[in-house]
């Protein structure tokens, strides 16, 4: 009854909010007007490939899978509470956040990631003061993109080389949260260099974020490994109905 | 049961010491957008803009979390047995599958 009227359930990350406080997110996101216009554009057009791929695969899959937009959608109320969750780093003295897409790529895949990754910071840019509008295209770039098929990628190759599925899970939360950190450090050098040097700028924003995100990305990989054993203790049906953490 | 309490007491041991360190520090507690991309973004003469959409004054915040939970809770609500089946229907899926 309920999948007639799919095409709603992509709102779902909508519900995470009302688990937020109303108060200033603390995020690696770029806020709005940072990017120059041109760089602005072309992450965009590098991000909506993937947007759009991910569409498709959504079509297809929930067509073969019955209850599977309600699942995408919860995957991706967690994408969007993870990524809105500030966590204070006393190493370091201040605060960020898990990105969550580690997890949500090796419960529904890198490709369906990315669109939830997409929706939820619109949604964060809208409402929130999280990210911006204009710097959309790089945000999802470097969470979605990055974040997705790192963290799916370190799962996959590390089931193959025999690792357990806590290990893997464990190494695509931690993964996916550096290489998300790392390709925004690599899109703010390369938009902001001017004249200098990329690779003297993007290695000092790197090292400027490696106090908070070397800890925080450890802590990431424990949560996506948490997270996988819970369902795969309690619902081990829905990874194989999801088909990509179950297969492995 | 026992496990429960075990967990219950990590995290209340964590919560209480993660505490003590945030009271006793003189750190900011800034995010990394503050303390890493904004602070390379005005080193680079692009500070920052305001959002398109500022909901930070007033009660306006308040009432789009308002709006937002309801529609979420509406979807949740409308989709709630398929998203958390009763235990019966849970292992006939998981044999069918």
């Amino acid at each position: 009854m309920a999948m007639s009227s799919g095409k709603t359930e992509v709102l779902w990350p909508i519900g995470g909010i009302v688990l937020l406080l109303p108060s200033t997110a603390l995020a690696m996101h770029i806020a709005e007007g940072i990017l120059p216009a041109p760089w602005a554009a072309l992450w965009f057009a590098l991000a909506a490939p993937f947007v759009f791929w991910g569409l498709r695969d959504l079509r297809l899959r929930s067509e073969q899978v019955p209850h599977f937009k309600p699942l995408v959608g919860l995957v991706g109320a967690a994408v969007f509470i993870l990524s809105c969750m500030p966590i204070p780093v006393p190493s370091a003295g201040t605060c960020s956040h898990p990105c969550g897409t580690g997890l949500a790529a090796i419960l529904i895949g890198p490709w369906l990631t990315v669109v939830v990754t997409s929706i939820a910071l619109v949604l964060q840019a809208l409402f929130l003061a999280h990210g911006g509008l204009s710097t959309l295209g790089a945000d999802t770039f470097s969470m979605g993109v990055a974040g997705a098929f790192v963290g799916y990628g370190a799962f996959r190759l590390a089931r193959r080389l025999g690792a357990g599925w806590m290990l893997a899970a464990f190494l695509a939360g931690l993964l996916s949260d550096w290489a998300t950190y790392t390709v925004t450090s690599f899109e703010l050098a390369s938009a902001l260099r001017g004249d200098g040097s990329l690779s003297t700028l993007f290695v000092a924003i790197l090292a400027a974020f490696v106090p908070t995100q070397l800890p925080l990305g450890i802590f990431e990989g424990f949560l996506t490994a948490g997270a996988y054993r819970f369902i795969y203790v309690r619902r081990p049906e829905l990874l194989q109905k999801l088909a990509v953490g179950g297969s492995s | 049961m026992k496990r429960v309490f075990i967990a219950g007491m990590v995290v209340i041991v964590l919560a209480v010491g993660l505490w003590v360190v945030i009271e006793h520090s003189n750190a900011k507690w800034s995010g990394v957008d503050e303390s890493v991309v904004e602070k390379f973004a005005e080193q680079a003469n692009r500070p920052a803009r305001k959002p398109l959409i500022d909901i930070g004054e007033g009660d306006l915040p308040l009432f789009c979390f308002l709006v937002a939970g309801a529609v979420g809770g509406f979807i949740a609500g409308y989709h709630f047995r398929e998203l958390f089946p009763p235990n019966s229907r849970a292992k006939a899926d998981a044999k069918s599958v």
